[in-house]
């Protein structure tokens, strides 16, 4: 189905003592898409998780899902609708991992058999070797419990899953590739997840939606990354999105539109001759490739002119060659990629390759800046395609 | 050997095998008693936080209650039989178990708990399949320490005549100069406190498969899956003792002494 999924309409939460949580939050959480609540620590993110599925009452306002206020459901019926990931995984520790996972089914009444098939199945989406099933959760590193975790909360194949800080406490490397793996899922399931998260890289990287909450659960704004990036709402959200969101909000822009120069290239079996046919205006150096067509290094184009490529290619030695370093992929990798390429590069230039890293062509700073600036101009008239430049 | 070790006085009216086996039931009967009144006692401290403070100053104050004074009261009602001397064992076995399944109960991490709470797992079902599961290494703990005590404390029997079992050899030994006797009373006691004692570490380590190996991955387990309830069990309780049988954790020993 088309359209919002969760209504979240004036929300409030006054827990006993007084402290007012959430206050009067809206959101429309649209269907089949990862939308975040992003906010520094305190500000009623979990709250507001919580109150989805009732494991915290709201006090004020209500919430929808599939246009039925959730008060008006059998709670464990509602939870049971829901799965749900927090820190740490808060795995059964006296259950197997196949156990853990087919709990929720279990209580809906499949057999040990169709459960247990269930929990196999799920283990290889997430990424688990089903030999793992009959271990236990201590068996399991911090980022592999995460994935029992997220496998748990598909079992029943529930249309929600709320996601509070599911990833905060791996560390950095296996935290990137959990939200990989969670997007490839998200691919594949289509669900309608809400992920909190108090890191807005975090936010930015899985956000279909981003919801940035201030202090006391007020909505600050409400958008998509890239339009969270380019124009935050006031000085709060700006600050939060930190000094560098200008770069960042490039992840958003593809390279299809950036013309690349092929001329910067040259064989390393070309001779003298066949090279000085070659240049690229502003442009000192030539990309040396090999037969294949992959990127060799760079090479000084003066000294290829008079004594041809073969003199700096391999047979000449490598060290006259300077590293190309990191390469882009033309069209598949974003804007910003590219930029990153270029200001590695020794020649300020960055070196844009085809899908089998054959080089295509190369593209200096100032020409990637026009492009940003044309991107930006034309932000408004084109929708930007968010999940391409992933 | 017919010197008397296994050779029972006849004003015991029983022989060497059957003192043992009332000596086990007058042990065993009120740890079995104690868990069940603990069961429920724990739970409802667990749920109305405020109750656990005074019930623990109860149980206190009931373990301190000497048992002739329990004797004293009972015998009127119950007489010289098993059950004058039961029921004060009974309550003395409280004073470990209430806290340690308490602390089991607790030691169930807060994801765990939210985990189950938000997959729609309601409260008794919660109860029985997560919190008592996951409290069965510090509930064996307690057990273990309530079993050895009880079985120690059986003795006092003898001061209502013959209810002490094995402690009424000890009253023989005096009685008829046989030190033999004596020896008999409290070696066949070791015995039987070790032999208790390994059997519950077997059933313990049959019930958790899901406990790490060795002790002191078992610790940084808990550490990590417990945040700071492990920390909260170490404060004000006896030190975890290792045994190889046993993994080392949730190990709760109040220092139980004998309240002859
Ligand atoms: N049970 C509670 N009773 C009183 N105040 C609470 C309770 N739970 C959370 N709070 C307060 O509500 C605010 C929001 O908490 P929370 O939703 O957990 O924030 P976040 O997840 O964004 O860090 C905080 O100020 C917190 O102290
Ligand atoms: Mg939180």
């Amino acid at each position: 189905m088309i359209g919002a999924l969760i209504s979240i309409e004036a929300v409030s939460k006054r827990y006993p003592d007084g402290t007012v949580a959430v206050d009067g939050l809206s959101l429309e959480v649209p269907d089949r898409s990862i939308t975040v609540l992003v906010g520094p620590s305190g500000c009623g993110k979990t709250t507001t998780l919580r109150m989805i599925n009732r494991m915290i009452e709201l006090t004020g306002g209500r919430i929808l899902i599939d246009g039925e206020d959730i008060q008006h459901k059998p709670v464990n019926a509602l939870r049971r609708s829901m799965g749900y990931v927090i820190q740490n995984a808060g795995l059964f520790q006296h259950r197997t991992i196949a156990d853990n996972i087919g709990t929720v089914p279990r209580m809906l009444g499949w057999s040990k058999a169709k459960a247990r098939e269930r929990s196999m199945e799920l283990m290889e989406r997430v990424g688990l070797d089903t030999s793992m099933a009959k271990r236990y959760p201590y068996q399991l590193s911090g980022g592999q419990q995460q994935r029992v975790g997220v496998a748990r909360a598909l079992a029943a194949d529930p249309p929600v899953l709320l996601m509070d800080e599911p990833f905060s406490a791996v560390d950095p490397v296996v935290r990137r590739g959990l939200q990989e793996e969670l997007l490839r899922i998200q691919e594949e399931l289509g669900k309608t997840i809400v992920f909190v998260t108090h890191d807005i890289d975090e936010a930015i990287r899985v956000g279909d939606m981003i919801a940035v909450l201030r202090t006391g659960g007020r909505l600050a704004q409400y958008a998509p990354p890239d339009q969270l990036l380019s124009t935050p709402a006031d000085a709060a959200v700006e600050d939060f999105l930190g000094a560098d969101r200008g770069i960042r909000g490039l992840s958003f822009f593809g390279t299809d539109a950036l013309t690349v120069d092929p001329g910067g290239i040259v064989a390393s079996d070309a001779t003298a001759q066949q090279v000085s046919s070659r240049a690229t205006e502003g442009l000192g150096h030539l990309l040396v490739v090999g037969v294949d067509g992959r990127p060799l290094g760079w090479a000084d184009a003066a000294r290829l002119r008079e004594s041809g490529a073969a003199a700096a290619g391999p047979k000449g030695g490598p060290a006259q060659l300077l590293p190309h370093g990191q390469a882009f992929r033309h069209g598949e990798d974003s804007l910003r990629v590219a930029l990153d390429c270029a200001v590695l590069s020794p020649t300020g230039w960055a070196v844009a390759v085809d899908g089998e890293g054959r080089a295509v062509g190369v593209v200096s700073q100032e020409q990637i800046a026009a492009a940003i600036r044309a991107a930006h101009s034309q932000r408004g008239t084109a929708p930007v395609d968010v999940g391409a430049a992933r | 050997m017919n010197n008397g070790f296994f050779n029972m006085p006849s004003d015991l009216q029983h022989s060497y095998l059957g003192l043992i086996g009332l000596h086990l039931q007058e042990a065993l009967l009120p740890v079995a008693i104690g868990l069940l009144l603990s069961l429920p006692i724990a739970q409802l401290c667990v749920r109305f936080k405020w109750l656990y403070p005074p019930v623990l100053w109860a149980t206190t104050v009931l373990y301190a209650i000497p048992s002739l004074a329990f004797f004293v009261v009972l015998i009127d009602y119950t007489g010289q039989t098993k059950t004058t001397v039961v029921i004060p064992l009974s309550l003395y076995s409280l004073v470990v178990l209430v806290p340690a399944i308490v602390d089991g109960v607790r030691s169930v991490s807060p994801e765990t708990h939210a985990a189950a709470v938000a997959m729609g797992i309601g409260p008794v079902r919660r109860y029985l399949q997560v919190e008592l599961p996951i409290a069965v290494p510090a509930i064996f703990a307690g057990l273990r320490v309530a079993t050895v005590s009880s079985i120690s404390l059986v003795s006092v029997g003898a001061l209502i005549g013959n209810q002490g079992a094995l402690g009424n050899l000890l009253q023989d030994a005096m009685t008829f100069h046989r030190p033999i006797y004596a020896v008999s009373s409290v070696v066949t006691t070791a015995v039987l406190a070790i032999l208790a004692d390994t059997a519950l570490v077997l059933v313990r380590v049959a019930l958790t498969p899901w406990l790490p190996k060795s002790g002191r991955r078992a610790l940084r387990g808990r550490d990590r899956a417990n945040g700071d309830a492990g920390a909260d069990r170490g404060a004000g309780k006896g030190p975890a003792t290792g045994e190889p049988l046993d993994g080392g954790t949730t190990d709760v020993r109040p220092t139980a002494g004998s309240t002859l």
